[in-house]
């Protein structure tokens, strides 16, 4: 996949810095303002797709490897899943067991902030792995008719 | 014990998660299923653990901490209890079965990873204690099952796959519409609670419940109307005629280990047992939902077995089965239902309704065992010699014998021929629906005549298939067939075995101890429709809380 | 029929409309903007469902801030369960249309259309 022009090259230069910026401020702010892990993770996912379709995909593959995608979803979605289970120590699954603090403080309520934390490293991953897995699969799979043997191709499943 | 609850569904989710990316470090296939296996003989083993108990031990567990009746529950009384163990003891079966079987399709990680999610799914619809949260773990078990169904990415895998997604979504649709208004009308989404509003007789307490409500006892039309989209939504998830469509292309076209999990499991824990638990307990055991099941169930049986003669493809037969067997499960309970909203006219109706509601049940596990017997038996077939289709199989009897044993028991079970299981439970249902119609109500009779030529059809067609697959001449297709890895066989074994072993639920030890908790989960409900003093028992944590207004000011 | 009950209708005809697209058309990618018709109109349902007037005043968005009690919020403010259950089903609505999206690339690689006449299986 070819990148764009330059302006749209220049352009996301400047702006996928910010992309990143809001994204996380979305995530962590999650328990103030309106947002949260899925809303602040789509944003961000939506900085690394701007990212790939401007310069290409050779380029994204620099800033991010696409086995890292893979990777941090599945851990983002195990943080989470830590997340509850560590609530057993505060007395029941999911139990928020850190201190509340004030309300409109950004440390506060307890485990929310960690939630969303994963939550939103898991949707940005899972969105972008989405977007590689659709938009790479069209290119390589342009050229062939339906083989189940191959590896490359089926490894980007239907997910 | 109660602690525990949870690790029904974290164990899957931890699964799910991990598996991809584990997947992808293993060297064989084979490895790849080690921890799969591991974490299904866990869940094996705390559902034995979880039935042992009584209903007493066993209160609902709060997430978080949070208590009634706002907070997130997961609920194990005896009705999820003897579902979670046959959805245990079939999902152990086929992560069994796909050690060896998934050898020959990429990404095992991959794989593993959709079927812990969607096992963790349907371990959240059986123990969800709340409206949405069952909402999220159908969707969650849905969505992997879509995936499952297209893992093979053959264009007829996909095809079917796609069908399946767009009927599956329009389902939850109707669910979705159906929650939002019945959290319109009720304020609540705790199934307890949601029961206890139309147990009473509420005011509407919303815009729209006061437009168009006509109090009947609680059930007022909006709830009607949520009613008919919970029925449409599930009915579908069950794959009950008219809502079908999907089945025939979907389960043969997945792999066979998890057209078994389908077949067997998914279309019970998601369908039927959602529509048990609403009409019996959410919608206070109004008659006409019984009616209803009872008119879908006796379509299904009818409609599956007729269409199931003229298959000539193994696996669609199957499906086609299975849409009929299920139909027998649901017009008994519905049948229990009817008798249950009828029984205060007269005393043996109860009895009749609850050996009904047995035989439903008993039928359900029956099913899943032997229908996924049979879904991971043509999976062996299929791996031995390449095809599905019944024409060019033959002479299997001799080459593959394991397998043709394990063929036979599991189609004499599912033909209802003694010793087996099978037998006992349509004859039960059979027995009941004669019960009903000399003490209830005529158009009984139709229906357990429609029950009868179904039973005669089902053995007609198994015999067909046992014919084709085992007898007369090998063909070209099956001349060096050989007996399926060990894997495999020991899968079948085992299941062959309990399609025999399942006529022991009939031991009062045994039937005390599985069947009878889940009965008198659904009678003591579907009765408090008609006495009101009767405290359910999943609203008895509700009775231990004075009336409060909630977080939001309501009453409730 | 009040005309408080004009938005509820609306939704209705929305997700009807969505009904409609997956059965009668054709083509593939007709049929999922049909399903995403039906979440969207679904997620609209269940958002009205929460709407609280606020007596006199616009409408009041369930936010706690320091300066609000959580009493005040519950007689003024919008249901905020609604909203929490509809984040939920737009994330449920983007796997799918995620799933559905994947298929019809494989299915267009297969058969060099979306047409879903020209598929096997797929009529009806």
């Amino acid at each position: 996949m070819r990148g764009m022009s330059l302006i749209v090259k220049n352009t996301t230069r400047l702006v996928a810095g910010f992309i990143a910026l809001f994204g996380a401020y979305i995530v962590l702010y999650g328990h103030v303002t309106p947002g949260g892990g899925f809303a602040g993770g789509v944003i961000i996912a939506g900085g690394l797709v701007l990212v790939v379709l401007a310069f290409g995909e050779e380029f994204s593959r620099r800033v991010i490897s696409h086995e890292v995608v893979r990777t941090s979803e599945s851990v983002g979605a195990l943080a989470f899943l830590g997340v509850a289970l560590l609530g057993y120590l505060g007395g029941a699954f999911f139990k928020n067991f850190l201190p509340l603090g004030d309300t409109g403080a950004l440390a506060s309520a307890g485990t929310l902030i960690l939630s969303n934390l994963a939550i939103g490293v898991k949707v940005a991953a899972g969105l972008f792995g989405v977007f590689l897995a659709l938009a790479l699969f069209r290119r390589r799979g342009e050229k062939r008719l339906m083989v189940r043997e191959t590896p490359a191709a089926d490894e980007e499943a239907d997910e | 014990m109660q602690n525990l609850l949870p690790f029904f569904v974290a164990v899957p989710l931890a699964g799910g998660f991990l598996m991809p990316v584990l997947g992808r470090l293993f060297a064989s296939r084979r490895a790849a299923a080690v921890l799969p296996i591991l974490f299904g003989a866990a869940l094996l083993g705390l559902a034995v653990r979880l039935v042992l108990l009584p209903d007493a031990d066993t209160p609902p567990y709060w997430m978080g901490a949070w208590d009634f009746p706002i907070g997130v529950s997961l609920v194990a009384d005896g009705l999820s209890k003897f579902v979670l163990l046959v959805v245990a003891v079939v999902s152990f079966a086929a992560l069994l079965f796909s050690m060896d079987y998934m050898t020959r399709y990429t990404s095992p990680g991959l794989y593993y990873g959709l079927f812990m999610l969607m096992l963790a799914g349907m371990n959240g619809v059986v123990l969800a204690g709340d409206l949405f949260n069952l909402f999220v773990f159908l969707e969650v078990a849905g969505i992997a099952s879509y995936a499952l169904v297209a893992f093979g990415t053959e264009a007829d895998e996909l095809e079917a796959s796609f069908k399946y997604l767009v009927l599956g979504s329009l389902a939850s649709a109707f669910v979705l519409v159906a929650i939002a208004v019945l959290y319109n009308v009720t304020g609540h989404l705790n199934l307890a609670k949601i029961a206890e509003t139309f147990r009473a007789s509420p005011g509407p307490s919303t815009m729209l419940g006061a437009a168009l409500s006509e109090s009947k006892g609680g059930l007022t039309v909006p709830v009607y109307l949520a009613a008919a989209f919970l029925l449409m939504g599930f009915a579908l998830k069950a794959a009950l005629v008219p809502f079908h469509a999907w089945l025939p292309d979907a389960h043969p076209s997945a792999p066979a280990p998890i057209s078994a999990m389908l077949s067997g499991v998914l279309i019970k824990a998601c369908g039927v047992y959602v529509l048990a638990r609403l009409v019996f307990s959410v919608f206070a055991g109004a008659e006409v939902f019984g009616i209803i099941l009872v008119v879908l169930g006796a379509l299904s049986m009818v409609t599956g077995a007729l269409l199931a003669v003229g298959q000539s493809d193994l696996k669609r037969l199957l499906a086609y089965s299975s849409i009929s067997q299920v139909g027998y499960v649901v017009v008994a309970i519905g049948t229990g239902l009817v008798l249950l909203a009828w029984s205060p006219a007269s005393a043996a109706l109860g009895a009749v309704a609850a050996l009904a509601l047995f035989g439903g049940l008993f039928h359900l596990a029956n099913h899943a065992v032997f229908k996924s017997l049979l879904f991971l038996v043509s999976g062996s077939i299929e791996h031995a010699t390449g095809t599905r289709a019944l024409e060019r199989l033959g002479g299997l009897g001799r080459r593959m014998p394991l397998t043709a044993w394990c063929l036979r028991a599991a189609a004499l079970a599912i033909s209802g021929i003694p010793p087996f299981g099978g037998f006992f439970s349509k004859f039960i249902i059979l027995l009941v629906l004669v019960q009903a119609a000399v003490l209830a109500h005529w158009a009984f009779w139709i229906v357990a005549g429609l029950a009868l030529g179904v039973a005669l059809v089902t053995l007609l067609y198994y015999a067909k298939v046992q014919r084709a697959v085992l007898g007369g001449a090998p063909s070209p297709a099956t001349a060096d067939a050989r007996e399926v890895p060990f894997g495999m066989a020991l899968a079948t074994a085992a299941l062959a075995l309990l399609c025999l072993a399942s006529a022991l639920i009939l031991h009062p030890a045994v039937k005390s101890r599985l069947v009878d908790p889940a009965v008198a989960v659904l009678t003591a409900r579907g009765s408090a429709a008609a006495e009101e003093g009767a405290t359910p028992p999943l609203a008895s944590d509700a009775a231990a809380h004075t009336a409060q207004p909630d977080a939001l000011g309501r009453l409730p | 029929m009040t005309l408080d009950m004009l938005p509820y209708l609306l939704g209705f005809l929305l997700l009807v409309i969505g009904v409609y697209a997956i059965i009668a058309k054709r083509n593939l990618i007709k049929v999922i903007v049909g399903l995403l018709v039906i979440d969207y109109a679904t997620n609209l349902l269940l958002i009205l469902v929460g709407y609280r007037s606020n007596t006199g005043g616009a409408p009041m968005a369930p936010i706690l801030t320091p300066q609000l009690t959580p009493a005040q919020i519950a007689r003024h403010a919008v249901d905020p369960l609604p909203q929490a259950l509809i984040l939920t089903s737009i994330v449920i609505g983007l796997s799918v249309t995620a799933l559905v999206v994947a298929l019809a690339i494989r299915l267009y690689d297969r058969y060099g259309t979306f047409d879903t006449g020209r598929f096997r299986n797929l009529r009806g």
